[in-house]
């Protein structure tokens, strides 16, 4: 605690007078005896050339707090027109804000919900939402600016000191509680009775269970094998479902028409799903999560990877296009640099090189669809994913 | 001292003088920049002409018979072959400023700068395309926005564009300091072109990736999005979720500071 | 308006002494409030405690209401989002929309996202209600941030404050999660895309994550239930925690009452600062209406989250610079920050440390060291003692330089999720921009600790000098002698008391080694540690000026020591 308590009530000091002018210029005298200046260091302060003088000396250990400074008047305070200013002012931001009231029940009513208006600065936006939020902002806005040019202008504001008290209770307080919770347990007999105070124990631990379980059990299903299934298995890959795979066309998505190797051209990307997943009853999307493929077509010679041409057909190749980091689509192909991006985390997989990682935050490489064509020249699969797509997981090996 | 001495020392003196300096540096810069070379036509057919032109102007980065030139350090390329690109590659790259490229970069940005009056890029085009078939210049009603089907365009903008471009075509960035241009205020020809050509990092979408008719669906979705009325205020850009928080600390935060700083102060 | 004589100073307990009657008979109005009043203190003898907590009263510093903006923010958070309860269909069934957004029309989307663009294009007011929904929820989580800056760095959180402190910690954790819980409900692309992504990184939890992502979306994602469950948790579960625990902020700020900044005229043991009527209802009522007319004009002109732009949530679309909102941002830079190579197998199971450092141990781990942080600097100062008068943060230089230290930490993951904007903004390459992250996320803490030290010893440092040399006035007197000199302006003891008023601070020694009897008394490592801790914290310390030197200053004139003091470098 620094403050020794506040000054003397009787004689406040006046910082104005009674202090030496210039208390830095060099010419000021001292005269014998005197000390700088009598209320900042007391009445019995000693001067440093008067040798060495055991004791406190006068001089307090701390500076002490002054005090509220001396309470300076508003205009508003002292005349009666800035007061009145002031009102009007107050009148006016109130009036503000009935007028933004008005305003926002007439755009509400009258303005047609289509209706556009061109705005500097933003452009063509739509009228009544611009009506609704500026008349909304000055019914509000006008109150508040309103109740709070009021308050300080014209409520007081003159400091108001509370006193606080130590946040500790008293330990007379403290003793009466502990006899009470003693006297209690006493009465209870829970100490004379222990068969009690073992059951309670496993009662009270206990009788949460039947609340939680119901949700912890009911919450989803298993995932059993189908975070490693994708529709490319041969059909719907939830959890408990055991599709048998087929060659599945390469369909467009969205169109959803089927793919010939001749419309693959160097530098193109398309996006595909397996046939017959778009016209799903019910599960798209939770198929489309696991299936979705990108296929592009290289350059024979540019692919670096034996496995990868193996596996492409004519050097067109196709991979999974959930990303192994958190599974958000790897759309963006550069064609220049046979790069694919993820926009997410910025992933980055190398397609000559088996789509292996470059850079990023995902460790492993998509995975590979083998593909090939079918009697009639569409790409169709040629066995499904040879390991579970997307993101990683613990038991995923 | 005179007056100007006298205020030496004010304030915006700094501020002024660094004005002073951009606007001198500036002007400098403007005045002994190099300009763009205009080329001297001779002959009168057009691909001889074309040939002239590009020999003039592109060889350099190109190659003298557009076969492509390495740089000399490791796989760079100064300029890839442009056999098989078709005039209407040529119609996008020099139609949008981006061709002759200025300098060395990752990208060739957009340009308002047009450098070639508009029969030199038709004449470097018919050049280019006699020397392979190549995707040619799409016809106004291809590319007319009226007669797309906007829904479907955005179905198919979002599945193969919107990852580079961003949702509302905003623009995007790439590896290595490559980027997929903003599309807004884009010419639905130069839409097309793109889509058909796949200039630099962006993929070909030939005709039988996406259909002619569904590349003007794509132009019909851009330009009724573009054009449409922003419903809900100032974009910021379509940038998304950062240039919301960036208003949010900056002018949310900054506003209802200051008023709290007003609120507290003694009134005069 | 007339008050008493303005020249005269008064003494802090003086003025109470002065309170006059009221004498003006009450109006018919007034009358009719009595009867009211009086009819419900008959039954609930509220009387005392109103006129109580009419008197209460709150110190005035701006930096006092950035709480307030926080509160006010959740309550007009919690007023629209009332009103998009009417309209909102918290369901994944799949229907076509059929609306007013010609874009959209005749394309598949679950009913969720059809309810919100009905809500944005078809319900009157709807858009403005949604806007100010989301505006409302981002300055929220803003102003609660800032407001958790000043009472760390004021120092706020001493004795008796701590339980404050950690509800507080507590609350911020609660609010990002509502507000990712709220934005992920329209079902949209982007913010589908977060979800996929906290599923992505939920499955890597070691040996339950499949089973939690099952648990979680009732079944393979996306699955149907995860848009009603996020709304049972939006509007129900996080809302009832948020409530209860802000209540109980708000109650214990009303029980300890307010901290103070130092000042003439406060203490430890007082409240320095104006009564709640009529002066504060007037001024946090008004800033009441003041947030919510701001964030109105802004919902009215600013667009936020066009959910119509990004299209309904679909696994195979994305678009470029997806983010989540700005708080959860620190995660997503985690996430992208962290490199590939970290993930490891071994015998047959997946260790994803690329990812579960950023997604799973991060935001919890956050959290808990700023909860915790109370209590430790307690251990370390040892100070047992209540404090009601706040520190200037250049008075505690390693609590702030701490503090500076983490925003720096968490700001780099912050700016790491909008790498791929700042490289198309600012032409850079996004690879160049997260490899210098990566490795300022380790440099820059270091950096700015020891900055933000050193410039609050220099701050300190400046302060003494004020305090012994007063304010240098520019004005060069000359005597008739020939000398020169600077006339030095006055520093009224109103002035100077705030510049000295904070605590001299010093180390904590370790006790002896040996105990009453002589015997040896190894210290214990924890003491060792806590004496090397406070060594940390108070070795470099500029101590307030005191009388004695400030004596010794004015008789010296050219004293430079006694800048220094009797302890700082």
């Amino acid at each position: 605690m620094t403050d020794s308590g506040l000054p003397n009530p009787q004689q406040p000091p006046n910082p104005h007078v009674d202090r030496i002018e210039d208390p830095m210029n060099e010419q000021d005298t001292h005269r014998p005896g005197d000390v700088a200046s009598g209320e900042e260091f007391g009445t019995s302060a000693v001067r440093l050339d008067e040798g060495h003088i055991v004791g406190h000396g006068g001089i307090p250990e701390h500076f002490e707090n002054p005090g509220l400074p001396p309470h300076t008047p508003r205009t508003s305070d002292l005349n009666e027109a800035a007061a009145k200013r002031a009102e009007k002012v107050v009148g006016a931001l109130f009036g503000l804000s009935i007028l933004g009231t008005i305003g926002f029940v007439v755009a509400y009513f009258g303005v047609d919900i289509r209706a556009t208006a061109y705005v500097p600065g933003i452009g063509v936006m739509g009228l009544q939402h611009l009506l609704l939020g500026v008349c909304m902002g000055a019914s509000l806005l006008g109150i508040g600016l309103g109740a709070v040019h009021w308050a300080k202008t014209l409520m007081p504001d003159a400091e108001v000191v509370e006193m606080r008290h130590e946040m500790r209770s008293t330990d007379e307080a403290r003793a009466a509680v502990v006899q009470t919770l003693n006297e209690g347990a006493q009465s209870s007999q829970i100490n004379r009775r222990p068969l009690i105070k073992y059951t309670l124990g496993g009662a009270l631990g206990l009788f949460a269970l039947p609340v939680v379980l119901p949700v912890l059990g009911g919450l989803g299903p298993m995932p059993q094998k189908s975070l490693s299934l994708t529709f490319w298995n041969g059909g719907p890959s939830g959890p408990g479902e055991e599709p048998t795979f087929k060659p599945m066309r390469l369909m467009r998505d969205p169109e959803n028409t089927p793919i010939k190797a001749s419309d693959v051209t160097i530098g193109s990307v398309f996006h595909v799903l397996p046939e017959g997943l778009l016209t799903l009853e019910h599960g798209v999307l939770e198929e489309k999560a696991k299936a979705a493929v990108l296929l592009m077509r290289l350059n024979p010679q540019d692919i670096k990877s034996q496995k990868e041409l193996d596996w492409g057909y004519q050097g067109i190749v196709a991979y999974s296009k959930i990303c192994t980091h958190v599974g958000c689509p790897v759309g963006l192909y550069e064609q220049g640099t046979h790069h694919l991006l993820c926009p997410c985390h910025q992933s980055t997989f190398d397609v000559t090189e088996d789509c292996k990682v470059i850079f990023g935050p995902a460790k492993r490489p998509l995975p590979q669809l083998k593909i090939t064509v079918d009697a009639e020249g569409y790409l169709v699969s040629a066995q499904p994913f040879r390991e579970p797509v997307g993101p990683s997981f613990w038991e995923r090996g | 001292m005179n007056a100007l001495a006298a205020r030496r020392r004010h304030p915006a003196a700094i501020a002024i003088l660094l004005l002073l300096g951009l606007i001198l540096m500036g002007a400098a810069y403007a005045a002994i920049a190099p300009r763009p070379a205009q080329a001297a036509v001779v002959s009168a057919d057009q691909v001889t002409e074309g040939k002239q032109l590009f020999q003039a102007n592109c060889a350099s980065c190109h190659g003298l018979n557009a076969e492509g030139r390495k740089t000399g350090t490791g796989d760079y390329v100064a300029g890839p072959s442009l056999a098989g690109v078709g005039a209407a590659a040529v119609e996008f790259q020099m139609g949008t400023g981006r061709m002759p490229m200025r300098s060395p970069n990752a990208q060739a940005p957009r340009s308002d700068v047009v450098k070639f009056p508009a029969e030199d890029i038709t004449k470097i085009g018919a050049y280019i395309a006699s020397l392979a078939p190549g995707p040619a210049v799409p016809t106004d009603e291809m590319v007319d926005p009226t007669k797309g089907d906007v829904a479907k365009g955005g179905e198919l903008f979002r599945v193969n564009c919107a990852m580079c471009h961003n949702f509302a075509g905003a623009g995007g960035a790439l590896t290595r300091g490559k980027y997929a241009p903003s599309l807004m205020g884009v010419d639905p020809d130069d839409m097309y072109l793109a889509m058909e050509t796949g200039p630099q990092s962006m993929p070909v979408f030939n005709d039988d990736n996406l259909s002619p008719q569904s590349k003007r669906d794509i132009i019909a979705f851009l330009t009724a999005t573009h054009d449409y009325e922003k419903p809900g205020g100032m974009a910021l850009g379509s940038m998304g979720p950062v240039s919301e928080g960036l208003f949010a600390w900056i002018f949310g935060l900054g506003i209802l500071v200051g008023c709290a700083i007003w609120l507290g102060q003694k009134a005069a | 308006m007339t008050t008493a004589n303005p020249t005269t100073a008064r003494a802090a307990d003086g003025l109470r002494a002065g309170d006059q009657p009221v004498s003006a008979p009450p109006s018919a109005g007034a009358r009719r409030i009595g009867g009211v009043a009086g009819w419900v203190d008959d039954r609930t003898g509220a009387a005392k405690g109103v006129g109580y907590l009419m008197k209460k009263v709150f110190p005035d510093h701006w930096s006092f209401m950035l709480g307030e903006i926080a509160m006010y923010s959740m309550i007009i958070a919690l007023i629209s989002g009332t009103f998009l309860t009417l309209w909102f269909v918290p369901s994944a069934g799949h229907t076509i929309y059929d609306g007013a957004y010609t874009p959209l029309r005749g394309v598949g989307m679950s009913e969720a996202y059809a309810s919100s663009l009905h809500i944005s294009f078809d319900v009157r007011g709807g858009l403005i209600i949604r806007q100010i929904h989301h505006w409302a929820a981002l300055m929220f989580i803003v102003a609660v941030v800032v407001h958790m800056f000043r009472v760390f760095f004021t120092g706020a959180f001493r004795k008796p404050r701590e339980l404050n402190w950690v509800i507080g910690s507590v609350l911020a954790l609660l609010a990002i999660i509502e507000g990712f819980s709220g934005y992920s409900l329209p079902d949209d692309l982007l913010s589908g895309t977060g979800i996929r992504a906290m599923q992505g990184f939920v499955q890597t939890a070691p040996v339950i994550g499949s089973y939690l992502v099952y648990g979680f979306f009732g079944g393979p994602f996306p699955g149907e239930a995860i848009i009603p469950r996020l709304y049972s948790a939006h509007i129900l579960m996080l809302p009832a925690l948020l409530i209860g625990l802000f209540t109980a902020h708000i109650l214990l700020v009303a029980i300890q009452k307010h901290t103070q900044f130092p000042g003439p005229g406060r203490t430890n043991d007082n409240v320095v600062g104006f009564p709640v009527m009529p002066v504060y209802a007037a001024k946090a009522g008004g800033f009441f209406f003041i947030v919510f007319g701001v964030i109105a004009l802004v919902a009215g002109l600013v667009s936020i989250n066009p959910i119509w732009g990004y299209g309904p949530y679909d696994p195979s679309p994305v678009t470029a610079g997806s983010q989540p909102d700005w708080y959860m941002g620190f995660a997503d830079g985690a996430l992208r920050l962290l490199p590939g190579w970290l993930e490891f197998n071994l015998w047959g199971y997946t260790f994803s440390m690329n990812i579960m450092p950023g997604a799973l141990i991060l935001l919890p781990l956050v959290y808990t060291v700023v909860g915790i942080y109370p209590f430790v600097e307690r251990w370390i100062t040892g100070d047992q003692r209540e404090h009601h008068l706040l520190v200037r943060p250049r008075n505690a230089p390693v609590r702030t330089a701490l503090g500076m230290a983490g925003i720096s930490m968490y700001s780099v993951l912050m700016f790491a999720a909008s790498n791929d904007i700042i490289a198309i903004k600012l032409h850079m390459s996004i690879n160049d921009i997260t490899n210098f992250l990566r490795t300022a996320f380790f440099v820059v803490p270091f950096i700015v600790f020891w900055c933000t030290k050193r410039i609050c010893l220099s701050l300190q440092r400046a302060d003494r000098n004020k305090v012994l040399h007063q304010r240098e006035s520019g004005t060069i007197i000359r005597t008739p002698a020939g000398r020169f000199f600077e006339r030095h302006d006055d520093l009224t003891v109103y002035e100077r008391w705030p510049l000295v008023d904070y605590e001299a601070a010093a180390p904590l020694q370790l006790t002896d080694g040996v105990d009453a009897n002589g015997v040896a008394k190894p210290a214990s490592r924890g003491d060792k540690r806590r004496a090397r801790l406070s060594h940390f914290y108070f070795k470099d310390v500029v101590n307030p000026v005191t009388p004695a030197e400030l004596a010794a200053a004015h008789h010296d004139g050219h004293g430079h020591e006694a800048i220094e003091g009797p302890s700082g470098h």
